[in-house]
Parts: C-alpha cells; structure tokens; sequence
C-alpha cells in the first residue's frame, strides 16, 4: 500500500489541437477567489504586489502573478510561481474573503493565428481585439461549462476551468482547434 | 442569439451567462410578521404578468455574477434598458407601460369550466 496519495495533474497526459492553435495543459498555479469591498482594495492591492483592476474585464500582471476582474468586488488571482496568495492576502488590513481554489480549478493554454477561433467554437464571448484586448479577462461559458477566459497574447489565450471540467474542455478546444485549422 | 446589456460588465453579453430572477421592484414587508396570510399571498406568489413593458430581476450568473435589474417587452423580447440594483425604475420614453393585463389563470380561463 502506498504511504502517502500522489497528486494527478487533471490534464496529464492530454495533447492535441492543430498548427493554427495549439492546445496545452497549463502548469501548476495557485490561485485565489478574492472578494473584497471598493476600501480594501489598496490594502490587498499593497499585499499582493498588484494593484487589482477596478474596471470591466481588466487585468494586472507582474513576474507570472495576475489579478483578473471578474465582478466588481471580485478577483481571480492567479501564480505561476506557486506563491502562497491567500497568506499574503492576510497581510492585509482590511476585511475581505480569500479562498484558495489552487486546485479547484485547471487551465488549458491556447496559442496560434487561430487560437481565438478555436475558443470561440464553444463559446459565445466577443474576443475581437477591438472588446477584448491583450490582458482582457471575463468569466463566460464554453460548451457547457463556465470558463474564465484570459487573453495573455496577441495569439495566446488561458481558459480556466474547474478541475473535474478539465477534459471535457480540453477535448472541446482541442476540436475547435482542429476545426480553425482546416 | 439575445444580447443582453450587463451595467456593471458594461457592455453586451450572451443570453447564454444570464439568469432570469423575477419580477423587480417588490417591496419585502418591513414585519413579515405582521401581514394577514392574503397580504402574505399578495407579496409573495401574486405577480402582474403584463403583456409588453415588465421590470425584472436579472443576474449575470456566468459572468460578473451581479443581480441587477431590466425593462423588457414580454411580447418581441427586446430590452429596452439595464440598471444596476438599488436604482429606481428609468424613463423610458415613448414606451408605453403595459396596460392589457394577460388572463392566462386558471381561473381566468379555466374557472366556470366543470
Ligand atoms: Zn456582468
């Protein structure tokens, strides 16, 4: 009997897409459900090292760290560098909730001339550049299930997506991918 | 597909990330307590159920997840105007309010039938 539980990457092993948009599963991140009112946003903004965007479907970025806009009094942070964020969250003052949904969710990376097309398969979100620019963010649907979409690139986008979603999306873009790519 | 006007996404999104929430704009008794059981009725389950002009609740569920309010045409689906909740009922100007009430009850229609 193994002495302790391994821990599965949810898209180990998944590859797929197409020359005009690649498919891959992101890397390990830990991530952050941040919700806080208009006067704790400095205080957090200060302890995260980000200042967190106040506007519509906008983002902040430093050294693989992002704070994405979902609501008015709503952030998804996101490490690439698997920071401990909910810690540095409680160096704040100020009253907020912070929930670590570092594992709740995954993220498949799309990337290519037609990464945009492939998204926009199964999604019904307007990702023009003129609406939704390089750094624009928005939780939206894909298919059946709820995304949050990440335009990191000109050509390169982030979906994030629940955990147990994650092959179902995968398989998803990974078909929308072939598809732009005819 | 309908677009549906977000005023704290502020801008048009897909029918797809809303929900719908009701009728807006009913005032909860400051004492439930208090009411009689018809009073409790009325507040409660009693809805218009206009044909034309209506104010609902709306909430973006898929997307910034707000509850805010809408006036659309019961009949054609079109929105005429989106406000975020808390703000008072908009002028809507050269929309008339709806007045030919719909009978579509039960007892409207159904009521003498034995
Ligand atoms: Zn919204």
């Amino acid at each position: 009997m193994a002495e302790q539980a391994l821990r599965k990457a949810p898209l180990g092993g998944f590859h797929g897409g197409s020359a005009a948009a690649h498919v891959t599963a992101a890397g390990p991140a830990t991530r952050l459900s941040l919700r806080a009112g208009a006067d704790a946003v400095s205080a957090l903004s200060k302890a995260l090292g980000l200042d967190l965007p106040q506007k519509p479907k906008t983002s902040a970025s430093a050294n693989g760290r992002h704070a994405l806009w979902l609501g008015p009094d709503e952030w998804l942070l996101i490490d690439e560098n698997e920071a401990d964020l909910a810690a540095l969250a409680a160096k704040a003052d100020a009253l907020h909730s912070a929930v670590d949904v570092s594992h709740r969710n995954t993220a498949v990376l799309v990337a290519g001339a037609r990464a945009a097309e492939a998204i926009a398969s199964a999604s019904p979100h307007d990702l023009s550049p003129k609406v939704f620019p390089v750094g624009a963010c928005a939780r939206t649907v894909f298919g059946k299930i709820e995304v949050v979409i990440f335009r990191t690139g000109e050509q390169e986008y982030r979906v994030e997506c629940w955990r147990s979603f994650a092959p179902y999306a995968f398989a998803l873009l990974a078909e929308g991918a072939e598809d732009a790519g005819l | 597909m309908l677009l549906i006007y977000c005023p704290y996404c502020e801008e048009e999104r897909s029918e797809l990330e809303f929900r719908h929430g009701g009728d807006a704009h009913i005032a909860r008794p400051t004492n439930i307590a208090d009411i009689t059981d018809e009073e409790f009725e009325a507040f409660f389950f009693l809805r218009d159920n206009p044909k034309g002009l209506i104010f609902e609740r709306w909430r973006h569920v898929h997307g910034c997840g707000r509850f805010f309010n809408a006036a659309r045409d019961t009949v054609s689906d079109k929105f005429f105007a989106s406000y975020k909740a808390g703000e008072p009922k908009p002028d809507l100007p050269g929309i008339s309010p709806a007045t030919e009430k719909t009978v579509e009850t039960y007892e409207a229609t159904e009521g003498t039938a034995k």
